[in-house]
Order: C-alpha cells, then structure tokens, then sequence
C-alpha cells in the first residue's frame, strides 16, 4: 500500500482540472495543422465553413473558452502501473460547476441529467496497464454528433481489408454532414465486439500526421466521397485515419469504426516521480 | 414579431448574417413544445442549439453555442413549424424531406451554422434575454438571445433543394 500525501493528491487533481480545462479549449496541434492544410484547398461553401473553424479555433484559444459547446462525453485513458491517486468525478464536477464542461450527463432511460457530468459509469475512466516509471493520463471528450454516427459490424472472417474499407466508406457516406465533417476515423478490427469498439475509440488518441499505408490508403478513398466539411460538398471530408488491430477468433471479424468531429479534443499529462508535466 | 430580422428573397448557399432575438431549442423542447405552448414567441428564429452557460451572479452569461444535430428533431419538426410558423431554423448537418417541406409551406429558412463553432456563436451573443424550461437542464432549455451579426448562416434548404442532396 502506497501512502499518499494530502498535498501531492490535490496537485494532481488540479492538474487534472487543467487538463480537461486546456483539453476543450484548444486543439492538438497536428489537428490544427491537418485543418489550416484542407482549407487551402477548399472553395465556395465548403471554405466559408473552414474559415468559421479556424476562427472558431482562434476565438477559443485567445479566450481560453471551450471550442464547441458540446464538451462531450466525459472519458480519461489512465497508462501506466496503477492508478494515480486522482478522485476524476470530482474533477469533473469542479469543470462542471465552473462552466468548463457543460452538464451532459444523464440517465438512459429516465434521460434525467444528474447536472454534473457524473453517474453510473460517468466520466468513463479507462485504466490499460504498461509496465512504465510513469503513468500518462489523457482526457479525451466525445462529442455526440459524431459518436451518434458510429457503427459496429461483425462481419464475415474472410471478407478482409476490401469489405471492411466497404463498411468504413458506407458508415462516413450515412453519417454525411451530421458528424461536423471533416472527421477523423477511428478504426478498431479484431478482438470481441466490444474490444474493437474500445480499440475504435483509442485510435482516437494517436496523432493522425503519422498514417500508415493502409491508413492513407483509406483516407484518400474516404475524400474521394465528395461529402465535404459540414457536408456542403468539397475535397475535405477526413482528416485523418487512425487503425488499430487486435487478435481475434478465427471465426470472427469485428470491426469498428468510431467517428470524430473536426473538433478532436485530446489532451495528456505525464505523471512522473511526484512531478506533472504535459504531453 | 420578436427579431429585426427580415428574410429578403434568399437563394440556396446564399450567406447572411442575423441580428436579432433566437430561440434555442433542441430535443426536449421541440417535443415538449407539441403539447404544452413554447415560450419562444411568435414566428421565432430557432436554433438547434444547446448552449454552455454560466450564472455570474443573477446574469446568465454564454460560454459556447454552436449548433447541434438538426436531424435529431426530423420527427417533430413538421408539427413544429406549422404550429408555431419560425421564421427560419439554424442548425446543422440538414434534416428530412417531411421538414424541409413544412418550412417551405410556412416561408421558413433551413440556415447552416458550422458545426463546433460554439466559440464563434458565443462572441456573437449581445445578451441572454431569458430562460424557460430550465427544468430540462441549461443544455435542452429555451433559451432567448440576442445576437449581432450571428454568421455567417448558409442558406441550406431552398425550392425542394438542399445542400446535402
């Protein structure tokens, strides 16, 4: 049993405001770059849309205000050996309470919001255990119009990489202008049904300038669609494609893909010997 | 008649900009807002919209509002406007045949604003002039504002056409 001082557990609950605070106010930066680029090549409709978000990406920035005010779904990704020693429902209740994060939480089926983004399984932490000196927390809040539009498929084991790019491209086509295009794909294949979903989602947290062949290979077939940002027709449609594989049955083929609006929020801290640094 | 806004005759991807009072009003409103009378005035301007907001003393103030999914609200939509006969529903991501044919019937526009633009919308926002139905939580409240030069909106549905077709 580790014994924790009182004054380290508030430093890194604090930093932990800062980082859901930071998170839904400014973009990653390989984001921001993949935005100005696409909205060079834009005319018409489609450039009106990216000037407003790169205004909008200007705005918030200078203000420290949040980017969209869908502050999603409240969701952490803990790395490292153990859990640190952050109470993260308080963490967003402080956010909540301090108009950081807007309450988006509710019951499924009474759809009562609980007014601080907490609740049975909320914010969702998810804790994968490395074997490092340090451990990474990220925040990383979905926003629903694209989550809305996400799909999951248990397809044919043999059908392979051609029917799965099929359901990707029909997924983005159906989803058209509701998601806030240009999107990002976050593609999970392989594992149970609800690993590649999981997979699908941290995907999400790569940076999305590093593609490899297949990744590039979808991205490109995924413009080609002509939907365009906001889906008023144009060149961009996808920023980017982050995949991510595990094994799986040999019966089984299971594919996810969760999509993300231009507005990817994704944040990290380092913990590391008593010490927080950003990442 | 809430807003100074007049609609001059608008063409599909026409850009315009709004000074006036909007109405936000999402999910639970549109419903709700079928069996019980809306606070949103006559023939408002709506806005599928969920604001952030914050309470500085007794002054609600917007932190974000962008627009949300309009096709959410395809199935009451109809109804909506008939009853109520806005003048024009900002949104995004475009709705149904069904919607887009009741505003048409009752001259009301579809406007596009940019998705996750909720900083842009903000800075836009002169004053919050009421709330109602803050019983739904501040995000599926109605919500009155004021804005100036809210914009630009894309004229996105026109004549049986729209931008997504």
């Amino acid at each position: 049993m580790t014994i924790v001082a009182d004054k380290d557990v508030t430093m890194f609950e604090r930093e932990a405001f800062e980082l859901v605070r930071k998170t839904v106010t400014v973009l990653p930066q390989d984001v921001e770059e993949a935005i100005r680029k696409a909205a060079e090549k834009e005319k018409g409709t489609a450039k009106v849309q990216m000037g407003c978000i790169l205004e909008n990406i200007e705005i918030a920035k200078q203000n420290s205000i949040p980017l969209c005010q869908d502050t999603g779904w409240p969701i952490f990704f803990i790395f490292g050996k153990k859990m640190p020693d952050i109470d993260f429902e308080s963490v967003v209740r402080k956010a909540t309470k301090e108009a950081v994060i807007r309450p988006n939480m509710v019951d499924p089926l009474t759809r009562e919001n609980t007014g601080d983004n907490t609740g049975a399984g909320a914010p969702f932490v998810n804790f994968v255990h490395c074997n490092t000196h340090y451990t990474d927390v990220w925040y990383m809040p979905k926003g629903l119009g694209s989550e809305n539009m996400s799909r999951v498929a248990m397809l044919n084991p043999l059908d392979g990489w051609g029917r799965i790019k099929e359901f990707v491209l029909e997924t983005v086509r159906l989803a058209g202008g509701n998601a806030c295009p240009p999107i990002i794909i976050g593609l999970g294949i392989g594992g149970t049904m609800d690993h590649c979903a999981l997979l699908a989602k941290k995907a999400l947290l790569r940076r999305i300038d590093k593609p490899n062949g297949r990744e590039r290979e979808l991205l490109k077939e995924i413009n080609a669609l002509g939907i365009g940002p906001m889906g008023v027709g144009g060149k961009t449609t996808c920023l980017g494609v982050n995949m991510e594989t595990a094994a799986t049955h040999t019966g089984a083929l299971p594919v996810a893909v969760n999509i993300q609006c231009w507005c990817a929020r994704r944040a990290g801290m380092r913990i590391e010997g008593g010490e927080v640094k950003w990442i | 008649m809430n807003t100074d806004v007049k609609f001059p005759k608008l063409r599909l991807r026409d850009i315009v900009y709004l000074t006036g009072r909007v109405c936000t009003m999402r999910d639970k409103a549109v419903r709700k807002s079928l069996d019980e009378e809306a606070p949103c005035g006559e023939e408002p301007v709506v806005y599928h919209c969920g604001p952030l907001v914050r309470k500085i003393g007794r002054v609600w103030e917007v932190v974000s509002a962008g627009p949300t999914t309009s096709s959410r609200m395809n199935k009451n939509t109809p109804a909506f406007v008939r009853k109520y006969k806005p003048k024009a529903v900002i949104g995004k991501g475009g709705m149904n045949k069904e919607s887009y044919g009741a505003m048409e019937e009752n001259n009301c526009a579809y406007l596009l604003f940019t998705g996750g633009c909720g900083a842009l919308a903000a800075s836009k926002v002169k004053r919050v002039v009421s709330v109602d139905w803050l019983e739904l939580g501040t995000a599926e409240a109605v919500w009155q504002l004021e804005f100036e030069r809210f914009g630009p909106l894309v004229v996105a549905a026109m004549g049986g056409r729209s931008l997504w077709q």
